[in-house]
Parts: structure tokens; sequence; C-alpha cells
């Protein structure tokens, strides 16, 4: 037996740039709008929410790298603080419901029984309920901002992960490497941990790269209707929503957060892509 | 005569379906399909018994009723003279493992090798924690597997290379009875001989005891000291392989082997089996067999045969013709 059969590859070999290209382009996008969020005030010296009345609405220019909107702040200074908002809640919206889904769907679907039927009646409740119509009335319940737009996004947003870890869990369950797990006499909690979820989370995994595009969506979506975050806070949609009137005009100011928020979702596209090739193999 | 290590009296497992709400408020009772109706049947420690029978008669149901994958749903399972009940302590689940049929779903595709090996040792105190890494090497050697392999994943490895790491993992809890479903019938014909060659070494070193799962009846002659052949969920015949093989006595028996290719020029086959295994959800008063024997009589219909004494010592089979 030749032993370089079985000795695990290099590290270079196991990252195949080459063949997964496009997924290393999609890190590198993300990382950037990541890093251009993070070293805002270092990139850019304006203040996001200083206004400069006598500078409204002036075009591009040296100073001004995307010009100022209608009071005056600077468009470009605003994209970045934006970034912070948008991509903060758009991760930690999925961060939760990955979570909360993920755990019962991986109970649901081992044990079945009353709680499976149970719960999956809960989850198709929820997904007969139209997402936006909850949001505004927890926006209106827990008033505007980050809090409640998470909070609507995760009661949502969990029967997603619970749905796709269950159909999973289901087929891997009847797997011989789980009946052998159960044979060496493991606990049901460290067979569930360590042999199961290693298997079935990639498919959530992959889901949750486009739930964050949802989530940016939806956070923009509830920031254009004026139930997202409270202005004059930087933030994509409220920015579209502000510089709509100016579109024929300057139409830089709602078209570049508007760009920012398909940038992201490309981005994230790519990465989700990648990881289908990678993770499931 | 040794001592009889894993034992069985009319053990059964009948797989109960679900009944709709109209069938229960109707008064019907749910399917069931007994899958093993009442096996009798002995192992003695140390021996190899294999179990051979069309696909679909109950004989992976029967094996994996054994190691206590399924609840037994009747009779009685005794191992080292003790009686199993629907919970096995840990100790009891650790004496009777399993080798499965299909390597490429029999490990965790997410673990390496050694951790896959240091999790039982460690969880069943086996070892101590500074030996752990020895035991490991030990077994990567009794399987005829390179020591590196501890440090890959089992989709770097081969089918057969897998089912040596099935066969390592099953011998890391030190188990009494080897039950191996199907254990080579995944693999190419040139691997089935290392592996069915690996087992026969693993047998005469350590002593084990075996419960050989197949349809492949050449490689059952090869390894078995003793056979059962099952049908619908019955043993039919149980005596010494050559026995079996020389004087077959039950008339399924008698067709099962002569299904069998022969090596020897311008030899024929032998009459199979006519038609499909009739349905195990049929009730049965008389003989299973009646529908498909040549031998048939009107008294087969009445009488369900037991298992009895035939010809030498130690052959029985269930035949009322007899």
């Amino acid at each position: 037996m030749s032993t370089n059969i079985i000795r695990g590859k290099s590290f270079t070999k196991k990252l195949n740039f080459n063949g997964n290209g496009s997924f290393y382009f999609g890190i590198g996008l993300i990382t950037f709008l990541i890093i251009l969020a993070v070293a805002a005030p270092l990139i850019s010296h304006f203040d996001p929410t200083g206004q400069d009345l006598l500078n409204t609405l002036v075009p591009p220019s040296r100073q001004h790298w995307l010009g100022t909107d209608q009071l005056g702040r600077d468009v470009f200074t605003r994209i970045l603080y934006g970034a912070r908002i948008d991509l903060t809640i758009g991760f930690a919206a999925v961060l939760l419901p990955f979570i909360i889904g993920t755990t019962l769907g991986l109970i649901s679907g081992w044990f079945g029984g009353w709680f499976d039927s149970l719960l999956m009646r809960i989850v198709d409740t929820t997904i007969a309920f139209p997402f936006y119509v909850l949001a505004i009335a927890l926006v209106f319940v827990v008033g505007p901002g980050p809090k409640a737009i998470i909070l609507a996004i995760t009661l949502v947003g969990w029967v997603a992960y619970c749905r796709i870890i269950r159909a999973a869990v289901l087929v891997a369950k009847e797997l011989d490497y789980v009946h052998a797990a159960k044979l060496s006499g493991l606990p049901t909690a460290r067979i569930l941990r360590k042999h199961l979820l290693p298997n079935v989370i990639s498919q959530a995994i992959i889901f949750s790269m486009s739930d964050i595009v949802l989530s940016i969506l939806a956070i923009v979506s509830l920031g254009y209707l004026g139930l997202g975050v409270p202005i004059p806070t930087a933030e994509w949609g409220s920015m579209i929503q502000e510089g709509q009137a100016y579109i024929l005009q300057q139409w830089w100011i709602p078209t570049i957060p508007g760009l920012m928020v398909v940038v992201t979702g490309f981005g994230l596209s790519l990465i989700g892509d990648g990881l289908v090739k990678r993770l499931n193999r | 005569m040794s001592e009889i290590i894993l034992s069985t009296e009319d053990l059964s497992k009948h797989f109960i379906g679900k009944s709709s709400l109209l069938g229960k408020i109707r008064g019907k009772a749910p399917l069931s399909i007994p899958a093993v109706d009442g096996v009798t049947i002995q192992i003695e420690s140390g021996s190899t018994v294999g179990l051979v029978g069309e696909s679909g008669c109950g004989k992976s149901t029967l094996g994996r009723t054994l190691v206590g994958l399924y609840p037994a749903t009747g009779g009685s399972l005794t191992l080292l003279d003790r009686q199993m009940g629907i919970k096995r302590s840990l100790q009891e689940r650790r004496l009777v493992q399993m080798i499965f049929q299909d390597p490429f779903a029999s490990l965790n595709p997410r673990m390496k090798i050694r951790d896959m090996l240091t999790e039982i040792l460690l969880f069943h105190k086996l070892v101590e924690k500074e030996r752990v890494e020895e035991r490991c090497v030990e077994l990567m050697n009794l399987v005829g597997l390179p020591v590196n392999a501890l440090d890959s994943y089992p989709r770097q490895f081969s089918g057969g290379q897998r089912q040596r790491i099935g066969i390592a993992r099953a011998l890391a809890l030190e188990p009494k009875v080897l039950i191996a479903d199907e254990a080579v019938s995944a693999l190419d014909v040139s691997v089935q001989a290392s592996i069915v060659n690996l087992l026969l070494d693993l047998k005469r070193d350590l002593g084990l005891t075996m419960l050989f799962i197949s349809h492949n009846i050449a490689i059952v002659r090869q390894i078995s000291d003793r056979i059962a052949v099952m049908y619908l969920g019955r043993i039919v015949e149980e005596g010494p392989t050559e026995d079996v093989f020389n004087n077959p006595q039950h008339p399924y028996t008698k067709l099962l082997l002569s299904s069998v290719p022969k090596m020897t020029p311008g030899s024929k086959l032998g009459e199979a089996p006519t038609g499909e295994l009739p349905s195990m959800q049929a009730k049965y008063l008389g003989c299973r067999f009646m529908s498909r024997c040549p031998i048939a009589i009107d008294a087969c219909k009445a009488t369900d045969p037991q298992l009895i004494q035939v010809s030498s010592a130690g052959h029985l089979a269930a035949c009322i013709n007899l």
C-alpha cells in the first residue's frame, strides 16, 4: 500500500485556490467591505451626521468623493458608516436564528414524536405569516432600532434552519455510522453533537450566506419605510429613501447605497456558492 | 461442546406500522411485518456461524436485533448467561459489535480515524489516557493498515481500507461476538478475499465468535464452522458447514445450494427456487416454503414444521417430509 494515498494533502492543496477562485473573490470582497466599515474614521475625516448647509448637494469632487446630500453631509462617509450598521445587523440577525433553528431541528429530527409534530406546525404557521407585517408590528412594540430588526428576523428566520437541519437529520440518522455510534453505547447528546451535527450543518451554513443577504435587504427595506435605524444615523436604506427625491439631478445620492447592497449580496452569494462546492464533497 | 456465548429462544422482530386515525376508528390492526419470526439459534464461543438466505428473508434484521439496534418484539436473547432486556448496559452493548455492509456509509465522514477510535476507547475506559495512542497503533496493525492512516479522514480511503477501519472500530471495543452483516458484499472480488482472510486471521488470533451474514454461499462456506439457512424470518436448516453442503436436508437448502454456479466445466446450473419470496405480511398456518416447494404435500398446509435433528449430530432441519 503506498503511503501517499493515505497521507493528508498539503494545506495549500486543500485550499484548492485555482478550482474555486470565485469563492476567494467573494471572501475578498466582503473582507474589503468590513475593513472599510471598521476603518471608517481613518478613511474619512468627515462626521457622518455633521451638516454643512452651505455645501448641500455638491457633485463629487476631490474633497467630497461622492458629493454631499441635501443637508451637506458627505455621502462617501455616510456609506462607510452605513456599512457598519448594515453589516453588523445583517450578521447578528442571522447568528441567532442559525443557533436556534439548528438546535431545534436537530432535536426534532432525532427524537420525532409529538415534539416534532408540534414544532413542524409552528414552523408552518411562521412560514405562512408575512414577514414585513410582523416586523412592522414589532417595531411599533419595541421601538425602531437594531433590536427590533434583529428580533423580527430571528422570530421568522429560525424556521428555515430548523427545516434544513431536520431534513438532513432524518436522512443521516439512518446511516450506519450513526448506528455504529449507538452500538458503541455513546450517549445521545454526544452522538448528536459529534456524529450528527458536523455532517448535517453544511447545508445550514450555505443557506446562512444567502440569508445574510436577505436580512440586509430587510434592514434596508425597513430603513426605506422609515422603520429601521432612526435618522440621522447613517444607514443604506434610509440614505436611499432620503436621496430618492434627487435621483434625476444628483443620481449618485440614492444609487451608490443601492449599489453597496448589491455588492454585499454579490460577495456573500459567491461565498455561498464556493461553500457548496467545498462542504458537499 | 464448548460454552454457548449467544443464544436466542423463539426470537422475533415484527415491524409495526403506524395505524391511521381512520384505521384506529375502524378498529383495524396496524400493519405488522414479521421480519424475524421465531428464531432459535445457539452460537458457541469461538465459532463462526454463517447465515444465508435470499434478500428479504430477515438475515440483516436478525443481525441488527442481536446487536441491539432493533428491540426484539418477542422471545429471548441470552448473552453470556445473561438475558438481554430492551435496554442493554454499556458493558453488554460493548460485547456484541457489528461490521456493516456499506463501508461508505459506516464511517463518520467528518471524523479522523484517530478521533473515532480514541472516543470509544476513552468512553468505555478500555485503556488509560496515556496508552490510547499505543492502542490505536495496535489496532491499525491488527487490521493491516499503516499507522499514518490514523490521521486521515474516511474519504481518503478505498472501500476495502474503509472496511478494515470499520473492523478496527468494532475490535476497539474488545467484543466477544462480532456480527458481520454482508461485510464483504459491497467490495470488489479481489478485496473480498483479503477481508475474508483478515476476518479468518482475527478469529484465530483473538478467538472471536462471529455471525457471518451473507448471500454469497461460497464465502460463507469458506469462513463458517456452522451454517444456518433462513427463509421468511425462520431458520429452516442448521448444521456443521460441510454437513449442510454435502448433505442438505431441507428442500429450500437443496435448491439454494444447487443455484450456486460450479467451477467444473460443462456443469449446469441446478434448479433455482422459482418465483419471488412470498410476502412477509401473509399469515402462515403451515410451512412457509410450501408455495415454492417441489415436494410439498397436503399436510404441509396444516403443520408448522419445527427444527428437528436429522442425519448426523447437530444437523437440524424444519420439514415434515424428513
